[in-house]
Order: C-alpha cells, then structure tokens, then sequence
C-alpha cells in the first residue's frame, strides 16, 4: 500500500517534471533556432514575433498529438474498417451499411434509441426543473435536493444492482421481494416479470437513467432559477399573472438557454446508453440499444470489426451535432449577460 | 380614481419590528413622496401599498376599499421599480401588453394602449427591441411605459432614477412631473433618496424614520417648519446648523442665550419652556449672512471655504466645540481661510426647539 502510494506520487512528480522540462527545453530550443541579435532592431522584433507565433504550437504540440492518435485517428480507422468485412482484412464496399439498414436489430436498436432520446432527456429536465422550483420555497428543499442528487453518484452498473431489486420478480410459490411486486401486491394486482415485458421493459431501464440524472438537472436549474432577478417575478405579480404563468411565462424564459444545456447533456449521455442495458437485459427482450449491438458485434458473438464499426460510426454521427450546439449553447451562457 | 388611507399600518419579519404604526391619508390625484434615511422602512411601506408584503397589523384602504387581503394585480397599482425589473426575454412591446395579455384584454385595445403609453415616453421606435438593447434611462421609461398600460389608480415609484446618471435623473424627473400633469386624478407614491426629487415632485412629503412618520407636509413647510430636529436636519442641504443654546426668557418673544455671553430674541412663543431650560437653536446655512458692524449672532474662524462660483460655503467653527456652522453665501465672497467672520440671520428665519428635540412652533 505504503509502496503504492510512493511510486504513484513519484510517477506523479516525474510527470509534472518531465512536462515542465519539456516547455523549458523547447523555449530554449526556440531560442537557438531564432536568435535576437543586439544592433538592428528591426530584425529582433521580427524574431521575437516568429517565436511568438511558433510558442503555441511548440507547447501544445504533445497534447495534439495525444489528441490525434486517441481521437483522430480511431475515427478515421473505424471509418475505413466498416468497408471491411469481418476481420478487417477484405474490402467490402457498403455491404457494412447495407447489412444494417436491412438489419432488424439494428432497426430496433435505432427504435429504442429513439425513445430514449425522446423520454429521457425530456423527464429529467421537466423533473429537475419541478424540484427545482419546489424545493425553493421549502425549508426542507435542501435536504431533498441532497437525496435526489445522490444517485449521481452512483455508477450506472451499482444503479441498476439497486434497480434489479426493485423489479425482481420470483416464480413460483416464493415471496416476492421485488419493490414493484409488492407494491403490485399490496394494491391486489399480480406479480409481473417486468424486465422481459417487450416495449414496456425500455421504459423501466430508462427510470434508472432518469433517476440517476434528474439531481444533475435539478442542481444545475436550480441555480439558474436563483439568477432570476426577484423583482421581475413581483411586476409579474403586479400584473395579474397566476404562479402557472409565472413559471412558464417568465421563469422558464429567462433559464431558456440553460436548459438547453441541460436537455443536450443529457442528450449525449443517452445516446452513449450501454452499462444500464448490459446490465439489466443485455439487449434480450427488445431492449436493445446501438451501443450494445456495437458492443456485442465486435466483441460477443459477432466478433464483426465491419459491422461494429458501421454501428460506431452511427452513434459519432447523432452525437456530433448535438455536442457541437451544446458547446456553442455553454460558450453563449458564460459569454453573453 | 383612488386615494389610499392607511391606519396604524404595522410591519415586524419575526422578532424584528420595521414600522411602527403609520397613519396617512393620500388624496386622490395627490403626488406624495416618502424620503428617510436608508433602512427607515420606505421600501417596505410602499411594497406593502403593492401588496407584494403582508400587512402586520392595521388597514389600509386604497379608493375607500380596504385591501389588506386583496392581491396586487386588483389593487388597482403599477410599481415601478429601482431596478426596472422589465422581463428580459420579451421585447419592449411585449413586456408593455404583458399584463393587458393577462387580463384578457383584445388584441386592438392592447395595441391601442401601449403604442399609446409608447407615444407618451418616446419609445415608439424601440417597440420592438430587447431590453437589454436599450439604455438605462429607455429602461426606465419602458418600466414606467409598462406600469400606464395597466392604467392604475395609484402609482407606485421605488427609487426609479437612483440607477441613472445625474444628467438623465434630471430628464427623467422632469419627465415624471410632466406625466403626472397628464394624468391629474392618478395617485402617486414616490420613494426617494434625493431631496431634489422630493422637493420637485412632492405635493406633500412623509418624512420617515426608523418606522415612524416624522413628519408630514408641503415641501416648504417642511422646510420652513420643521417639527423636529430630525426633519430640520434632514430637509435641506447642507442641512440646518444646530447650535446648543439655553432659555434666558421665556415668552414671546423669547431670550435665548448661546455660549460665549452672547444672548439672542428670537420671535418665537415659548410659552412652556422655564428659564435656564436647555435647547437648540437651528438656522439654515443659507439664511447666514455676513455681519456688518456689532449687531451679530454668531462669532467664528473659518476653517474651510468652498467656492463654487454660485455660492460660497463657509466652514466656520463654532462658538462651542461642536460641528462646524455652515454659511452658504451667495456669489463669491472674499473670506480666506482662518478669517474670524460674524455671522447674522433675520430673526423671523430661526428656529428652536426643545429639549427633546420638538420645536417650538413658529408664527405665521
Ligand atoms: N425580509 C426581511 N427580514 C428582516 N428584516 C427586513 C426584511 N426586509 C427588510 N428588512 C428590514 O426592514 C428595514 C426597512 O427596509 P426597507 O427596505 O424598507 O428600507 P428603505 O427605507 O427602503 O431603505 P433604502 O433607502 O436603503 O432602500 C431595514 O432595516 C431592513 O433591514
Ligand atoms: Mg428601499
């Protein structure tokens, strides 16, 4: 343990060394290369405006290249890999692509993807912005925010262990212990095996993610909704405007931006969806989501570099987009008022 | 149209009491302003004529209705506030028809009322813009924009120029007196820091501190007439010298002697006061003049001159340890620095008060 800790803090003190040997050295090295000779003036400054201009790159230099080779270049590898077939070794054309189009569970795949985006990330705001709001005007509301905020740090594969044992189900004569089932129970109703129910089970491993990350959007609105100025709630009140309409009216507006921050983050989280599925069903029962197909074609069964990366690509390709407006969404809130 | 009467209004947060009971009775059409030194409860009386805080204890009735239960948006208000408070996502039109939008009023009369309201306050080329694209003193006129188009009986102002800068706070008040000229029969309410203001606008001025009404007034009764040393200090700048002096005689006219021997009669009954008693006496700065031969009232060295061209001011310390005595001269006045000066004042301009601090009403 002792051992461990002292070679990791060396390992730690190393690095930051060796970093800051690095800028000294390569400063120095910018040096050599664009000398400043005293006497003409002229020529100096143009030699301190080079070396002000190459600096940048020479300090970023490292972290581009780690950027290349751990980003760039897997994307552009498993671009050209999904016109291979399987083993990567013979070209295929589109057949990658054409398979997944005919593909039913790729279409289901795309399907349940789909209603994740349009339920999860739409209930985790709504909830968060409800809490949020009610919160504010309870004693009790910090004390609540902090239970509903700490399934966020839960793993989702420890959130669904937690999740199974609410929709346990037992067959036969034995004693329910599933807290759905009793609760099922309680009301007189009969036991169900909720986690193989088709279409219905999508729904109740989306409640794990919702219940992970509405304390994320709740913490995140709720400080939002602080900045509102208080005075533009009272002329709301002047005017005649119910608690309805000033919440929609002029609170929801003023926290437009972040909430859209908020609905995009969580956005990216679904459709990277993959522990809360392998854990639960592992994709049986129509549950399952590209990330998982990806998964289980390039490393389960399927042992597919082509296809898995036809399915990769799928997922870089609506993740994109969404990123990018989000970055431009979180420049805005901290540039702009 | 509507005035508003309150009776024994009373306000505590909890342990902590903030008004003491107030009693004032606005007339309709009446422009009043409430001065008081900061924290005095100004804010908290006029938010609670909105009806955005609770009433303690006590009634208060705006047009012979009592509404200590009524909700703001039927009290017949508009607030306008320090901070304009406009709604920052709708634009200039929209944050005017909000409340008419509310209220379920038709499309053509919301239109009809804030092109109206945006004619008044010169904003109709900026209908269309955002808040945050307009200037302090177009936000302000927005906000006042926004509290007409709700059309109220009683208008209700918090500090609305204390955000502008001195040149437009003089536009801008400027604009109100004339907007109250348009609108006779409304009430208005107008909380302030500035005298100016005060003096300006006010048909009568409520003086508060500490949660009491001090006093209440015409502005140059106040200032003629003050009924304590509180108002006496507060009204004015710079405000009223208060020498400490003693009762010689009583009666009418009364002997007052200051320190140093001098003795002064100021006509002023004080028909309660005995001989020997301690009290005040007040003169305004402005009502000092420079002293031509013996026959003076106060004798000093200057430690300070301020020129200002229009008037000069005189520091000049007094006959006893106390604050320095303030003279405003008009014009310039060739006195330097550590000049012995005498200072006289027509006696009708003195005031006195007693010792605790009431004074002793003037003739009239
Ligand atoms: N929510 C509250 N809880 C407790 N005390 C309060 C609360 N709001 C105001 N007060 C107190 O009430 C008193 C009056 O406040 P108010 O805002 O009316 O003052 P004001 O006369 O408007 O002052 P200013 O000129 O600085 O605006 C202050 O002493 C303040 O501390
Ligand atoms: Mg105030």
């Amino acid at each position: 343990m002792v051992s461990q800790l002292v070679s990791s803090l060396g390992v730690v003190i190393a690095g930051v060394f060796f970093c800051a040997l690095y800028y000294w050295l390569s400063d120095k090295l910018l040096q050599l290369a664009l000398p400043v000779r005293d006497g003409d003036p002229r020529a100096a400054s143009l030699a301190l405006n080079r070396r002000a201009a190459v600096r940048p790159w020479l300090f970023l230099g490292p972290a581009l290249l780690l950027l290349v080779v751990y980003l760039v270049y897997p994307v552009v590898a498993t671009f050209i890999l999904s016109f291979y077939d399987r083993s990567g070794t013979t070209f295929v054309g589109a057949a990658n692509y054409v398979w997944a189009i005919n593909d039913a569970q790729f279409r289901q795949s795309i399907f349940n993807n789909l209603m994740w985006l349009a339920v999860v990330p739409a209930a985790c705001t709504f909830f968060g912005l409800v809490i949020a709001v009610m919160t504010d005007r309870i004693w009790w509301g910090n004390i609540a925010k902090s239970l509903i905020f700490m399934p966020m740090a839960i793993s989702f594969v420890g959130a669904s262990v937690i999740w199974k044992f609410i929709y346990e189900y037992r067959g036969g004569k034995e004693a329910q212990i599933g807290l759905l089932n009793a609760i099922v129970q309680f009301f007189g109703g009969d036991p169900q095996v909720w986690i193989s129910m088709p279409f219905w089970n999508n729904f109740f491993l989306m409640a794990i993610l919702i219940w992970i990350q509405t304390g994320f959007a709740m913490v995140i609105l709720s400080a939002a909704l602080r900045g509102i100025p208080e005075e533009t709630v009272e002329a709301a009140v002047i005017d005649g405007a119910n608690g309805w309409q000033i919440f929609w009216k002029i609170m929801v507006p003023q926290i437009w931006g972040t909430i859209a921050v908020v609905w995009t983050t969580i956005t990216i989280l679904v459709l990277k969806v993959f522990d809360i599925v392998l854990t639960m069903t592992n994709g049986q029962w129509d549950t399952m989501v590209l990330a998982n197909l990806m998964f289980d074609w390039m490393f389960r069964g399927g042992g597919d570099s082509g296809r898995s990366a036809v399915i990769a690509l799928v997922i870089m390709a609506a993740v994109t987009p969404i990123m990018i407006w989000n970055i431009r969404q979180a420049n805005q809130q901290s540039g702009g008022h | 149209m509507a005035g508003v009467v309150l009776k024994d209004i009373r306000k505590s947060y909890g342990q902590v009491k903030v008004l003491h009971g107030i009693d004032l009775d606005v007339a309709e059409g009446e422009f009043v302003v409430f001065v008081g030194p900061s924290g005095c409860g100004k804010s908290t009386l006029l938010r609670m004529i909105a009806g955005l805080e609770t009433i303690t204890a006590g009634e208060m009735s705006i047009g012979g209705k009592v509404v200590n239960d009524v909700p703001p948006s039927r009290r017949g208000i508009a607030m306008v506030f320090q901070s304009y408070a406009l709604y920052p996502h709708m634009t200039v039109y929209d944050n005017m028809a909000f409340g008419l939008r509310i209220a379920h009023e038709s499309k053509s009369e919301i239109d009809r009322r804030v092109r109206a309201a945006g004619d008044i306050l010169q904003l109709t080329p900026y209908l269309d813009r955002l808040p945050k694209a307009l200037s302090g003193g177009q936000r302000q006129r927005v906000a006042i924009g926004r509290a007409i188009c709700r059309d109220p009986e009683v208008f209700l102002f918090d500090e609305p120029l204390s955000n502008l800068d001195a040149a437009l706070r003089v536009a801008t008040r400027i604009e109100i007196a004339k907007l109250k000229e348009q609108m006779p029969q409304t009430t208005m309410i107008y909380v302030t820091h500035d005298q100016v203001e005060a003096m300006t606008l006010a048909d009568r001025i409520v003086v508060l501190s500490a949660g009491r009404v001090e006093q209440v007034g015409r502005p140059l009764e106040l200032y003629e007439n003050p009924t304590n040393l509180f108002v006496a200090r507060f009204i004015g700048s710079p405000s009223m010298n208060i020498i400490p002096a003693t009762v010689a005689e009583p009666g009418d006219p009364t002997l007052i002697s200051l320190s140093a021997g001098r003795s002064v009669r100021v006509p002023i009954a004080t028909p309660s006061a005995k001989a020997g008693e301690a009290a005040s006496f007040g003169v305004r700065p402005e009502d000092l003049v420079l002293a031509k031969g013996d026959d003076y009232l106060l004798e000093g060295t200057v430690s300070l001159v301020e020129a200002l061209g229009e008037v000069t001011l005189l520091y000049v310390d007094g006959p006893v340890g106390a604050e320095p005595m303030i003279a405003k001269l008009p014009g310039i006045v060739d006195v330097k620095k550590n000049d012995t000066v005498r200072l006289s004042a027509d006696p009708g301009k003195l005031h006195l008060f007693d010792a605790a601090g009431k004074a002793f009403p003037k003739k009239r």
